[in-house]
């Protein structure tokens, strides 16, 4: 057991992954001699050489559909796409092709890629450095969606992600990088993919989040104490498949829910999250759902004000919790 | 594959002393203004991350030395030259790094995004590629309007985007419909730590517009004049309807991708020194003085005159007010609604 932050678990996860199975190679821009835009790849190019570790040029289309090639050939890529921004260009790939894979061939094709974005914003990287692209890819049958936001999740999630079949989008959300620092077990515990985690037990209300606002609603949990609520707060990790086994007996329980998130609102994860409330837990709520999100701007203002007015904060979580409760 | 080695030799003596004022001024303005940002971001007033371009300077100013405001350039993340080269000013330049409302974008972009349709400046663009057919575009419009003196439309992008599909297929199309399009691929080695050795697959990248019909030149970006006199070719064929040029433009950045980034770890010192001795203001300065076209004194003056506009530039930047609480909300849609904005 070691206290490490988000990049070095993911780091460290990558290596051991590469260790044990030799079919795993990683492509990207700058992944190696520069070991990635965020370090997340460092020292693998020496460990495993240029034939595992492999710099590709400025070409995202071509990254991700390289990977299904090679995936639906019996390797174990791991792409990486320097931000989730950049990723545009190779969404034919992903969700026209890779996604389809196993259905189109009756399941004789199997295309085991793991694509790791980074993703998010409140770091001043303005229009094109901060999105939040995970409903986009939510929304696609056949792909797996991971989104933790612990260097404990990021390690069992991304093993379990290099491990499965399917192709999965590994978003990492980039403020939790360094900022981020929990204990990872030295050994290859993996988590399951699709399985949400009640990171605080509470009986009065029930706030559902994922990414960075884990941590923020967390800390707003904390000060909900003061003022007699005791908060529930579970952490989806998962955007497809979405635990709603989870999510309906926590509101069950508490029969209030909130969900928090750093992407806008309509036709989002929250909308989906907020349907299944709606529809499994309707006879045990005492509120209305309740949504904290952006408005619905284009991700997101450069200047610090705009962009601190953009995302959702540990101020504005404790308000909703409080107005939901009246108290 | 045309070179224009033996026609550089000439120079451009002709250009007018205005003219000439004009192409050291705008380098020098551009140099200035992306230190001084670097120094205001190191201390911590300019936000996020910026993209020098010290040591291109050459590039852009060559180029648009032959654009007035009717026509179109698109830009890239290191866009600081392109924008001061097009005519935009710096203390809005300065104050949409720093994120103020006075800024170019009323701080909404940042140092990356800045853009000013009224000079013709189609935005600085931080996807890699993504402002080439925009430029393509602007360039549809002008063979659609079929003005007089038709607009003409450059792209600037670097040597990373040639690898993206896209410069392909804007090439393609451009070719096809004869566009008003000049092609500026800004070679400085390096995409992001990439060498372009190692990601392109020849070292001559002007040679691949010839695969879609389109002349190809290499220049040298680290001089003026010869980037200027390309530029004049490539701009007169694309007026005159005879439809693209593809100009690659060897330079050297003198910072690393951004500016907390090391090139030392991907590149050697003597790269840097071997196109630093080659430098673009100084090149400059010894070739006019030399010839009789410009004193030192003339050089000093203006010299003098741009450190004084940066630091007012810097002054304005500082001394503006950070956006209103309502500009948040502003400019999503053509009208304004609650609804639209998700607001209740």
């Amino acid at each position: 057991m070691s206290v490490i932050s988000v990049i070095e678990a993911v780091r460290k996860t990558i290596f051991m992954e590469m260790k044990r199975d030799k079919k795993i190679f990683i492509l990207g821009e700058d992944v190696a001699s520069r070991g990635g835009v965020f370090l997340a790849t460092d020292g693998l190019l020496e460990e495993f050489g240029d034939q595992r570790v492999i710099d590709t040029p400025l070409a995202e289309s071509s990254i991700c559909g390289v990977a299904i090639g090679a995936a639906v050939n019996g390797m174990r890529p791991i792409a990486e796409i320097q931000f989730a921004d950049f990723v545009w260009p190779a969404i034919n790939q992903i969700v026209g092709e890779a996604s389809k894979i196993r259905y189109g061939t009756f399941g004789k094709k199997k295309c085991p890629i793991t694509i790791r974005i980074p993703y998010g914003g409140g770091v001043r990287g303005g229009l094109y450095h901060s999105q939040s692209i995970e409903v986009l890819f939510a929304h696609t049958p056949g792909l797996k969606v991971i989104a933790p936001a612990t260097p404990y999740d990021a390690a069992g999630l991304l093993r379990s992600s290099i491990r499965n079949d399917d192709p999965v989008v590994f978003l990492e959300h980039k403020k939790t990088y360094r900022l981020v620092k929990g204990e990872v077990p030295d050994n290859d515990y993996s988590i399951p993919l699709g399985k949400a985690e009640v990171k605080k037990v509470g009986n009065d209300i029930t706030v559902i989040t994922y990414g960075l606002m884990l941590h923020y609603v967390l800390q707003a949990a904390e000060e909900c104490k003061h003022f007699g609520i005791n908060v529930e707060v579970l952490d989806l990790r998962c955007l497809r498949p979405i635990d709603s086994e989870t999510i309906v007996q926590s509101v069950n329980k508490t029969g209030r829910a909130l969900i928090v998130q750093e992407d806008t609102r309509a036709i989002s994860v929250s909308s989906e999250v907020a349907a299944i409330i709606a529809e499994d837990c309707f006879f045990d709520l005492d509120a209305p759902i309740k949504r904290l999100t952006p408005i619905e701007i284009p991700p997101m203002p450069f200047s610090p004000i705009q962009e601190a007015e953009y995302m959702p904060s540990k101020i504005k979580i404790v308000k909703s919790i409080r107005e939901l409760l009246e108290i | 594959m045309k070179k224009n080695k033996s026609e550089n030799e000439k120079k451009s003596v002709s250009i007018s002393p205005k003219k000439l004022r004009w192409l050291y001024s705008s380098m020098y303005r551009i140099r200035r203004f992306e230190e001084t940002m670097l120094e205001q971001t190191f201390k911590g007033n300019a936000m996020g991350v910026t993209h020098p371009s010290d040591g291109q300077e050459a590039g852009p100013v060559g180029i648009c030395a032959h654009l007035t405001d009717k026509d179109w350039i698109g830009s890239t993340h290191r866009g600081h030259g392109h924008c001061i080269a097009k005519g935009l000013e710096t203390n809005r330049m300065m104050a949409e790094i720093m994120g103020r409302s006075t800024g170019q974008c009323h701080g909404k972009g940042g140092s990356m995004h800045i853009a000013d349709f009224s000079k013709g400046m189609l935005g600085a663009n931080a996807i890699v590629g993504a402002s080439i057919p925009l430029a393509v575009g602007a360039a549809l419009t002008s063979k659609y309007k079929n003005n007089e003196k038709k607009s003409v439309a450059v792209a600037f992008f670097g040597d990373g985007a040639t690898s993206q599909g896209v410069l392909h297929e804007s090439m393609n199309l451009s070719s096809i419909w004869k566009l008003p399009v000049i092609f500026a691929c800004e070679n400085n080695g390096y995409a992001e730590a990439t060498p372009s050795w190692y990601a392109v697959s020849t070292d001559d990248i002007a040679s691949r517009a010839e695969g879609y019909g389109i002349p190809g030149l290499q220049v040298d970006g680290m001089d003026v004049f010869s980037v200027y006199d390309a530029a004049e070719q490539a701009v007169k064929r694309a007026r005159s309807g005879e439809g693209p040029t593809f100009l690659e433009i060897k330079t050297y950045r003198y910072h690393g991708h951004f500016h907390a980034d090391d090139p030392k770890k991907y590149r050697k010192q003597e790269e840097e020194d071997y196109f630093k001795s080659k430098d673009c203001l100084i090149s400059f300065e010894e070739r006019v003085t030399e010839s009789g076209l410009m004193t030192s004194e003339d050089l000093n003056e203006i010299r003098n005159e741009i450190e004084e506009e940066i630091k007012k530039a810097t002054d304005f930047a500082l001394t503006s007010p950070m956006p209103d609480h309502d500009e948040l909300y502003k400019d999503v849609y053509v009208e304004y609604s609650n609804s639209l904005l998700g607001l209740r």
